[in-house]
């Protein structure tokens, strides 16, 4: 059983942090890593990144948006419940490099992955821009943080409630413009990163994006992850969850996402009512 | 499956009660049902003591089937069931999954002019009874060694190097990947097939006996093996299977509705997708089903896809009958079960809709040519003879691989170019100092006893390593 030693709410109840003690993975995580989670015996399992890890406390932290089921029974957990089987860190770290200036771009709880990533491309040295979005200003998440974590820092949101209007991937545009850029990290929604990519390549700039297909085991053991990456097949659970964006055949993966939205419907709809019940 | 009196027979071969196909093919339960106590011993009474039994040799692990058949016959179940534990430590295992046709009753001299004795299903019946009965003690355990070792892997392999190694009074602790141990007996079999609390129990049994069993353990990533040497395990077995999936690399195969099997089943058993939406975890349930491959995994899948409500669930299999490779009992009743077999079928492509859904795959007829390097005639295409066929569902059964995620994250381990661990074949050490392995991580996909016997040898290396030495 893995203990929830902290608990937070964000973006106005739609995100939440979870601080879990599992001493053994936090020893191990690198930033880039995810683990999975099962909340109960009946439950599914669930791939979250690690947003933080304290090894010398021992626990790790996740946040994640609540979607649909399994991500509902997880906000209904209070401080002091468990998951009952949690199992990482899993999937490659990130490669991290000294490689000049650098920009980070984060879409929704996109940046609760990007935080870790960034604040260890500039503690390497790297000149980090963060550049992050949301569609409205309470749902933000992690600004100190990510303002923290970076050189320079930029916030947007879809309706101008907070910062630049307009999506992320203008201020990209501007900033690719201005400014010789060696490497992006785009992590968000698979549009958004899609359209990251569509920038980035124009402007030849290498870019990282980390996926979220679904997954089982998490081991490279039942190919459920698969994605289609330079025209080859790749497993995301161990090949990545980051690839080279430039690559990726998103429109795949956004089609394979959609695999069970009917279950999902309906496991959500029966999970509401039961606990408005 | 009754075989009719025979000629030369007083008695002829106990057929195994079973669920009716027609019901059985719409639920989970397993099955065969069990021979009854007095069954068991009409059929045991069959047996003829072989002075030199030859179906002892057919077995991997040399049960002394006279031995134990004979205790049944005079209705001692539990001298029967202590009989079999001094060479296989899941009889309840291995009566219902090992391919007896290939192994003991394949060579029972009975099986020349009449049926075999029926040795799986009273290897079965023992253990059942004594699962129920509780009645016979384990060997006793030896005193404490204060040796640690670490097991990787709970599948038949591991279990059986833990349930041996804790007997000689070392302190055994099992690592498991996934959140439940067992291994393929508990993701991959169904339910209908192996039902999952027998392998649980064993499992609690050999708790019971003193071992720990971890799971929730990737070694390789929670923890290395060179930490559980610093953590002072003395020795460490590897058996982690073959947990790779084979895929046929053709078009389509990442639309919706084409899964591995080591997928499909891990969600129908693992995660009991069968029973969804009480367990949370969804599964494609297909109207019409192909499979492809013709081993056991593929009528475990073609199986449950009737199961979970297929109007039609075909095997399409790329060489002849004769070529089988599944159990003769799985085939029949799969065949049974309605399910339709297209052989000398090989897959071309998949199709799907425009929301990246499955609607058909393309077969390519195939004939058998000249004879390639295992002696089994070649199949060779039909030029021209591509062929639709409708499906929703498409689960691909064409073997596994070696899964790396242990093996590369590992230095000082010496691998063959498909990415299996070498071992000597005598001892089942490794090249690296302190570590052995043994079962699919090291054969390939292989079986549930042939497993088993590579953890025993292991175990007995292991045990003299921790006295002796390297
Ligand atoms: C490596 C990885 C890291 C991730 N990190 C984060 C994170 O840090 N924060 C966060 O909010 N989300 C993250 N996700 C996405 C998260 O796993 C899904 O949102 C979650 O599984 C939804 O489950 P649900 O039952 O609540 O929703 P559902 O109603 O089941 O589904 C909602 C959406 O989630 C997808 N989904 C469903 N089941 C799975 C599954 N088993 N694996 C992956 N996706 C699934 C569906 O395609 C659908 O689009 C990550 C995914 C992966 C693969
Ligand atoms: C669907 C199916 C049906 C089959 N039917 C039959 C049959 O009827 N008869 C028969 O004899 N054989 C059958 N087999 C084959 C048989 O099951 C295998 O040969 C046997 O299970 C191999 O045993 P094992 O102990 O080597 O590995 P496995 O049973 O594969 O167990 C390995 C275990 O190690 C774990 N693991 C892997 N990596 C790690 C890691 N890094 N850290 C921790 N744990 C790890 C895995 O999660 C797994 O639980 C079948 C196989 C399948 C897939
Ligand atoms: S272990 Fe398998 S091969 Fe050996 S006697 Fe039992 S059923 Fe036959
Ligand atoms: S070969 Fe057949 S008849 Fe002979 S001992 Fe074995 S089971 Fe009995
Ligand atoms: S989740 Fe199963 S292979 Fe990646």
């Amino acid at each position: 059983m893995f203990k929830i030693v902290h608990r937070e709410e964000m973006a106005g109840g739609t995100v939440i942090l979870n601080e879990i003690d599992a001493p053994l993975i936090a020893k191990k995580a690198q930033p880039g890593q995810f683990v999975i989670l099962k909340a109960t015996e009946t439950g599914e399992r669930i791939p979250l990144t690690m947003a933080d890890t304290n090894p010398d406390k021992g626990t790790i932290t996740i946040i994640y948006m609540v979607v649909g089921k399994s991500t509902a029974l997880f906000r209904d957990l209070k401080t002091g419940d468990s998951f009952m089987d949690i199992i990482g860190p899993l999937g490659a770290p990130t490669h991290l490099e000294k490689m000049g200036k650098v920009v980070c771009v984060g879409g929704g709880t996109g940046v609760a992955v990007l935080h870790p990533i960034t604040r260890a491309l500039k503690q390497i040295g790297n000149d980090v821009t963060c550049i992050i979005g949301a569609r409205t200003k309470d749902l933000l998440i992690l600004e100190t943080q990510m303002k923290a974590a970076s050189n320079h820092f930029h916030v947007c949101t879809d309706d101008g409630s907070y910062g630049h209007h307009g999506f992320v991937t203008q201020v990209l545009e501007n900033i690719l413009k201005e400014q010789d850029i060696k490497l992006a990290v785009g992590i968000g929604p698979v549009p958004m990163m899609k359209a990251v990519c569509n920038i980035t390549k124009k402007y030849n700039v290498k870019t990282l994006v980390s996926l979220n297909p679904i997954m089982i085991d998490g081991t490279g053991m039942c190919g459920g992850c698969r994605v289609s990456v330079g025209g080859k097949t790749k497993f995301a659970c161990v090949d990545g969850p980051e690839f080279d964006g430039h690559d990726v055949d998103f429109d795949e993966l956004m089609m394979r996402l959609r695999a069970y939205t009917e279950e999902e419907k309906m496991s959500n709809t029966t999970y509401c009512q039961a606990t408005k019940a | 499956m009754s075989t009719p009196t025979s000629k030369t027979e007083k008695t002829s071969r106990q057929p195994m009660p079973e669920q009716e196909p027609h019901i059985r093919a719409k639920n989970f339960d397993e099955v065969p049902l069990g021979l009854t106590p007095e069954m068991a011993m009409i059929e045991a009474s069959r047996c003829i003591q072989c002075k030199k039994p030859a179906c002892v040799e057919g077995c991997p692990v040399n049960v002394d089937i006279p031995g134990f058949i004979n205790h049944i016959k005079e209705g001692n179940f539990t001298a029967a069931i202590t009989k079999i534990w001094e060479k296989n430590s899941l009889p309840a295992v291995c009566g219902r999954v090992c391919p007896q046709e290939l192994q003991c009753e394949g060579n029972c001299v009975l099986g020349k002019k009449d049926a075999p004795v029926a040795i799986g299903n009273l290897e079965r019946f023992v253990a059942d009874y004594e699962r129920k009965n509780k009645k016979a003690s384990l060997p006793p355990k030896a005193a404490p060694t204060g040796k640690k070792v670490a097991v990787v892997g709970s599948g038949p392999s591991g279990l059986t190097v833990a349930s041996d190694l804790v007997l000689k009074g070392h302190d055994v602790t099992v690592f498991e990947a996934f959140h439940k141990p067992g291994g393929v007996l508990v993701y991959g079999i169904p339910e209908f097939r192996l039902p999952k609390e027998i392998v649980f129990s064993e499992v609690a049994g050999l708790e019971s006996l003193g071992a720990k069993v971890i799971v929730n353990a990737v070694i390789g990533r929670t923890i290395s093996l060179d930490e559980l040497f610093e953590e002072g395990y003395e020795a460490i077995y590897l058996g982690v299977g073959a947990g790779l999936p084979t895929f046929l690399n053709i078009p389509g195969e990442n639309l919706i509705g084409v899964f591995s099997a080591n997928e499909y089943l891990t969600r129908s058993n693992l995660m009991k997708a069968y029973r969804f939406p009480e367990y949370d975890t969804p599964v494609i349930k297909g109207k019409n089903v192909i499979t492809l491959g013709a081993g056991n995994v593929a009528m475990d899948a073609a199986r449950t896809a009737l199961r979970l409500g297929a109007q039609s669930s075909k095997i399409v299999y790329r060489r002849s009958r004769d070529e089988v490779p599944a159990r003769g009992a799985e085939v029949h009743h799969a065949e049974q079960e309605g399910v339709e077999f297209y052989f000398l079928t090989s897959p071309v492509k998949f199709s799907g809709d425009k929301n990246g859904r499955l609607t058909g795959m393309t077969g390519l007829k195939m004939e058998l040519g000249e004879p390639d390097q295992s002696g089994r005639r070649r199949p060779v295409a039909v030029t021209g003879s591509e062929f639709d066929l409708d499906c929703d569902l498409a689960i691909i059964a064409v073997g596994a691989g070696a899964n790396p995620l242990l093996t590369r994250s590992t230095k000082g381990l010496a691998l063959n170019k498909w990415g299996y661990i070498v071992t000597d074949e005598k001892t089942g050490k490794t090249s690296k100092k302190g570590v052995w392995a043994g079962g699919d991580i090291v054969t390939g996909s292989a079986t549930v006893i042939l497993a088993m016997g590579a953890g025993r040898q292991a175990a007995d290396s292991i045990n003299n390593y921790l006295a002796v030495g390297w």
